[in-house]
């Protein structure tokens, strides 16, 4: 009898849930900064899965003179080794991409169980993750990054438990925030009052729920990842043989580019870098003000909306 | 009542913060992977004699909580090891540092304030025109720009005109106190540059959202309904309000100077704090890298307790 019941609940909610979610996805799609973002992160995606076929030169081959100069030939010059610029961006995007991805995966995993456990359970599991989830916000992680890969040893995938491991705590912030409130809700008091176990409350109802308020977080978190990359990288703390946007500047850096004058060593890895994080941000941006469309209001010039800025890291979030 | 408790709750938490960072400090150059004797003496196939002698030496030959107890008697007596490159105290080297660090990122850290409340108030007020638009995407656009690559495309725009190394000038022949105190201030100037660019673009943007969300408030309306004059509704409620999560988010954000200043700092040698974290971690001066880490670390915990007390009694919501 119970079981029926709570079944019956779970279809309801669940419907429910997934119109809402369609709501959400269509709301965020209409917004054009979205569209705008979609189709940067999405060229460069392209770009950086087709960069074996459109790469004009070899990465591991000099093609031109060292630090020569754009030319038709070479579009974006050549660095110290005379190898070709634009084909390093383009396969540096890719591993790049690729450690912003990971990074974010555990960032995610982290943040998420934090917020979850704490926000769902409460009492002393809340304040115990929650302490400890303060301790990682006040301290410098990118100290605490440099030194944990400065004795760890650089390696690419040392750089993305590092980043991962220590990033998380706007997630579990914002996460735990959500939980605390869907918590509370009158389904879930019921679900729970038929007897339905802690973990299928969590799987069935409140994991769905803040499955877009992690999408927009995971979209967030990859643009500090890819950030952070660059900082390690440019610190010598990457992996030296794998090319990333971080590695193609600290080597420029590293062999005088700019001491040389030459700028176009240096500068297409950090526009890459700037175009993708702006990419990845409008469409993390359009995600949150879906879910919150309280910011559209102003009394003194109600006119537009425009971009609202990374907030969500600090304690306002909640 | 209440309030105290807050401040006290805060003081604890910041106290408890940093003991845990000591250990975390102690723990971290022992558990992960790789050997510290090998370490120490930067020699993979050491002879048993001489790592034995590097144990004795280090006292790493004693039980672990005996290292612990010995490791936080020495940081109460200001002890943080010797450098393994120029066999100086670690202390010195830090304070040396940090009085280059300090006065390169407090002028840049405030200037970005200054600019970033400026632009972030007018974009607010001005929302959804031209003017509005075209600082918040530049602000965007600087917020993604990683500072390394805004740092040297200044430096290279600017090699000639400016100096883009070091702190003063070498060659420079008994420099009097005013023209030397000129000569620090002009190589000042591209390390601050790429500072406020980096840290600007955030606060604008944090500044205007505030902005916009106490902007929306219903005692604006009903000040505008009482028909007070728009300036004084921007300065004296909006921008009051709005400067409560402005501070807290600066504060949460000071970590993040500290790379912004590490990175600046490796780009135009400027000799501070940063450029001797860079050093440490090249040459694997762990004791350097052990106290460098403890000094930033301690820094932005008591500065961010400063904050959030200074937050408390601005905003007395707070106090819960």
């Amino acid at each position: 009898m119970s079981t029926t019941v709570t079944s019956t609940i779970g279809v309801d909610t669940d419907a429910d849930l997934g119109s809402g979610a369609w709501r959400t996805i269509r709301s965020v799609l209409r917004q054009p900064s979205t569209i705008v973002g979609l189709v940067i992160v999405g060229l460069f995606v392209l770009s950086a899965v087709l960069s074996p076929v459109i790469a004009p030169y070899s990465v591991s081959q000099s093609s031109c003179k060292v630090f020569a100069p754009p030319s038709g030939k070479h579009w974006l010059g050549c660095d110290d080794g005379g190898i070709d610029v634009l084909s390093l961006v383009l396969h540096g995007g890719g591993v790049s991409m690729i450690v912003g991805v990971f990074a974010t995966l555990i960032c995610m995993i982290v943040g998420a169980g934090f917020g979850i456990l704490s926000g769902y359970f409460g009492g002393w599991v809340d304040i115990v993750l929650m302490r400890i989830t303060d301790y990682f916000l006040v301290i410098p992680q990118i100290v605490l990054m440099i030194v944990i890969a400065a004795v760890w040893g650089p390696n690419l995938s040392h750089v993305i438990v590092v980043i991962g491991a220590l990033m998380w705590t706007g997630t579990a912030r914002v996460v735990r925030a959500q939980v605390m409130s869907i918590r509370e809700r009158a389904y879930v008091r019921r679900v729970e009052a038929l007897g339905a176990g802690h973990l299928r409350i969590i799987a069935h109802h409140i994991i769905p729920q803040v499955g877009p308020l992690l999408a927009a977080n995971a979209v967030l978190a990859m643009t500090v990842a890819i950030f952070n990359e660059t900082a390690l990288a440019f610190l010598g703390l990457s992996d030296p043989t794998a090319i990333t946007w971080g590695t193609i500047m600290e080597h420029a850096f590293d062999r005088a580019a700019a001491g040389a004058g030459a700028w176009w060593a240096i500068a297409p890895a950090g526009v890459a870098v700037a175009l993708f994080i702006v990419g990845c941000y409008l469409i993390g941006r359009s995600i949150e003000d879906a879910l919150n469309p309280r910011l559209r209001v102003s009394y003194l010039s109600p006119r537009s909306w425009t971009l609202r800025p990374l907030v969500g890291r600090g304690p306002e979030a909640i | 009542m209440r309030g105290s408790g807050y401040v006290v709750r805060r003081i604890v938490f910041a106290v408890i913060t940093i003991y845990v960072v000591l250990t975390l400090n102690f723990v971290l150059f022992r558990v992960l992977p790789g050997n510290a004797v090998t370490r120490i003496s930067r020699v993979p196939n050491a002879s048993p004699k001489l790592k034995h002698a590097l144990e004795v030496q280090f006292g790493l030959d004693r039980p672990l909580w005996v290292q612990y107890g010995r490791y936080l008697d020495q940081l109460f007596h200001g002890n943080l090891g010797i450098s393994y490159v120029n066999q100086r105290p670690v202390f010195d080297n830090l304070r040396d540092a940090l009085q280059n660090t300090i006065p390169m990122v407090a002028i840049g850290t405030v200037l970005a304030l200054v600019i970033g409340v400026a632009v972030g108030v007018l974009s607010a007020v001005r929302r959804g025109t031209v003017t509005d638009h075209a600082s918040t995407n530049l602000a965007v656009l600087f917020y993604a720009f990683p500072t390394q690559f805004l740092g040297l495309m200044l430096l290279m725009m600017f090699a000639g005109v400016l100096p883009t190394a070091g702190m003063s000038d070498a060659f420079a022949i008994n420099p009097s106190g005013w023209s030397h105190l000129v000569d620090i201030g002009k190589h000042m100037i591209l390390p601050v540059a790429t500072l406020v660019l980096t840290l600007y673009a955030e606060n604008a943007l944090i500044v205007r959202s505030a902005m916009l969300e106490t902007l929306g408030e219903d005692f604006i309306l009903t000040a505008r309904a009482k028909g007070v004059p728009r300036r004084r509704i921007i300065r004296s409620y909006a921008l009051r309000n709005a400067m409560l999560p402005t501070i807290t988010l600066i504060a949460l954000s000071l970590g993040s100077i500290v790379t912004g200043a590490i990175l600046i700092e490796v780009i135009f040698s400027w000799p501070g704090i940063g450029r001797a974290l860079y050093g440490a971690v090249l040459a694997r001066d762990y004791p350097m890298l052990q106290g460098g880490f403890l000094v930033i670390t301690i820094t932005v915990v008591v500065l961010n307790l400063l904050a959030d007390l200074l937050y408390a009694r601005l905003d007395p919501r707070i106090r819960h």
